[in-house]
């Protein structure tokens, strides 16, 4: 197969600012590239946004593809997917990663439809490895890992026929870490082949407030699950992070019975955090939530059950109900720091 | 009058999965899984059926899956569907969302003669949200994922609010167009109790196939013919009826291969049990400012 040894990532920017998963998985990319003796290119997509490019070469970028014009202000389908389609069937990378976000999961797929390339959705952990798959030997396949099945198993997806294997990968996921000895900035602007299809949908206004909620900043986490049975429950978790000084965050079963906000679930389809302490209270510990906490520095579990899988993953652990534990630990903390 | 196609899945419930689905190596016995008609199908389904109602035109739901995927297609009757469409083959199984959009696409342009094409924004079974914009590509029409309202139709347009990172959008697309919906966009009405007396039977050709073979009395070109008449035909397409390429279908049209899988195996745990009692939580806090977590 004749293919580009190359590592692309989309860098998704909003209001001209780029979003922090661009760059993660820019980091991750980089090493992903090293592995394979390829390239790590960033896909920056735009108005005036040569500042963007710039910052990906401090996260390991070796070229940045640039393309520029006004009417790319804002992200919009058609004239996105037009410009990725173009540009992967021309060069043929081997990998693209995009962020599993609105942008992300809008655009992926029509570019690996267009392409027929292989693409696996919101990936917990990605790696390139030589792989004997049905008896024929495959070169530097991208292992696609994550959680399936209601987290009951763990899958690594390959996409072995096909030149460009594509995935996205949650904010968060992959660890942000600037390059030491980065490449030098390499910028290649593509010109901007206006098309009419680019136009047939056009926004009319747009609202976005800077996401309030931090988690992958928070120093201390109180997440409450399903188990806490109600939303007057849920309020002991929202007391309990108040009185300590940390965020309230909650498990997927949590947002769905509409305990808690869709921004702040932790886990393989929400936000993965690693803060100093986690306190998980009422969640049972399914994998894909886990995936999205288990590398915290400290982690207490509180639950009925002792049998619970969070306690697997957990440092501390405390059986019990919770309404009578949060109370009694606001209790005494609040007389401790007294 | 704007005529609508509406993509619906049958999922597993993977919500409830328990202990008996699981096989002894680990890995899931999908038949044993009760399967269900995926939830956010139904509320694209709901929002075809309000735009018909609004504007006139005709509702279409087409489903790509075994044999009783027809269970949801009955279920789309009940609700108000003016057609169904079963897309069923041995050939199709196995199909990644790549095989899927590229077999639904070609459904929907044999269907033709539609403005909207609505789906959930994504299958419970997968979470992976693909194969609604894999399709609308296919078909080289825009898409609007993550609708959370449809403010206007008009002058061959459409007008909708979607969610984007951080907020929404409000955006007007030329039709046709394809729509994914969130899930709390509007509810889906209550079966009406009319529709099931009229469509309980309807049959889709595998399963008039099989009342043919176990009745020789029966003829399959016959039996089609009287369904049809009395409107409980769930009209049925193969690989043949599409001519579609071998190659683009089921396992073989599908990129993604499963290379490993492990069961999330419970490990021994090792965390420090902690009293639930003042002194014992009393303990664990000074721990935690020792470490300087706290305080």
């Amino acid at each position: 197969m004749n293919f580009a040894n190359e590592v692309w990532v989309f860098i998704e920017q909003r209001d001209g600012k780029p979003a922090d998963v661009s760059f993660e998985l820019l980091c991750k990319g980089h090493k992903l590239a090293e592995s394979m003796n390829g390239l790590l290119k960033a896909i920056v997509i735009g108005d005036d946004a040569e500042g963007i490019a710039k910052q990906t070469f401090t996260y390991g970028a070796d070229e940045a593809l640039l393309i520029q014009d006004p009417s790319l202000k804002h992200y919009r389908t058609i004239p996105y997917s037009r410009i990725l389609n173009k540009l992967v069937e021309k060069h043929i990378p081997r990998i693209v990663l995009f962020g599993a976000t609105v942008i992300g999961r809008d655009l992926a797929p029509r570019v690996a439809s267009h392409t027929r390339s292989g693409l696996t959705a919101d990936c917990t952990d990605l790696k390139v490895s030589d792989v004997k798959y049905l008896k024929k030997d495959f070169n530097n396949l991208l292992l696609q890992i994550r959680p399936a099945f209601g987290g009951n198993i763990i899958a690594t997806i390959i996409t072995p026929d096909v030149q460009t294997q594509m995935a996205t990968v949650r904010e968060g996921v992959m660890e942000l870490s600037p390059i030491d000895n980065h490449p030098k900035e390499n910028i290649t602007k593509i010109e901007y082949e206006p098309d009419p299809l680019d136009e047939v949908v056009s926004i009319i206004e747009q609202h976005r407030e800077d996401n309030k909620v931090n988690l992958k900043a928070a120093p201390i986490i109180v997440a409450g699950g399903y188990g806490l049975g109600t939303k007057e429950n849920f309020r002991l978790i929202e007391e309990l992070a108040h009185t300590i000084g940390g965020e309230v965050a909650g498990s997927r079963a949590a947002v769905d019975a509409g305990f808690v906000s869709p921004e702040r679930q932790v886990g393989q389809t929400g936000v993965t955090v690693r803060p100093k302490l986690y306190i998980a209270i009422g969640i049972s510990g399914a994998i894909q939530h886990r995936a999205g906490m288990q590398e915290s520095n400290k982690i207490i579990a509180i639950n009925i059950d002792p049998d619970a899988p969070i306690f697997e993953v957990a440092h501390y652990g405390i059986v019990g109900d919770a309404t009578e534990i949060i109370p009694m630990f606001i209790d005494v903390f609040k007389h401790k720091l007294k | 009058m704007y005529n609508s196609i509406v993509m619906v899945k049958q999922v597993p419930d993977t919500a409830n999965i328990s202990g008996k689905v699981m096989k002894d190596d680990g890995t899931v016995n999908r038949a044993k899984l009760p399967a269900i008609f995926n939830h956010e199908d139904r509320v694209a389904l709901e929002l075809a059926l309000q735009i018909k109602e609004k504007y006139g035109g005709k509702v279409i739901a087409v489903t790509m899956g075994p044999p009783r995927a027809s269970d949801i297609l009955r279920e789309c009757l009940y609700m108000g569907a003016d057609e169904v469409y079963l897309i069923s083959d041995r050939k199709f199984a196995g199909a990644d969302t790549l095989a899927t959009s590229y077999v639904l696409s070609e459904a929907i342009k044999k269907i033709d003669n539609y403005h909207f094409v609505f789906a959930g924004r994504q299958a419970i079974d997968g979470d992976t949200a693909q194969v609604g914009p894999q399709t609308a590509e296919k078909l080289k029409i825009p898409q609007i994922t993550y609708t959370e309202e449809v403010i206007e139709v008009s002058d061959n347009k459409i007008r909708a609010k979607r969610k984007i990172d951080g907020g929404f959008e409000i955006v007007e697309s030329t039709l046709p167009v394809l729509l994914t919906v969130l899930k709390d966009v509007v509810s889906p009405r209550p079966f009406s109790a009319k529709r099931v007396m009229a469509y309980k039977n309807a049959k889709s050709l595998i399963e008039l196939e099989k009342l043919a073979e176990n009745n020789s009395l029966l003829y399959i070109d016959k039996l089609v013919h009287e369904y049809e008449e009395r409107g409980h035909y769930i009209k049925t397409l193969t690989m043949d009826d599409l001519q579609l390429e071998d190659s683009r279908c089921g396992i073989k049209g599908s990129p993604t291969k499963v290379y490993k899988v492990e069961s999330v195996v419970l490990g021994g745990s090792d965390h420090v049990g902690i009293e639930p009692t003042k002194a014992g939580i009393g303990e664990l806090i000074d721990k935690l400012m020792t470490d300087h977590i706290f305080g």
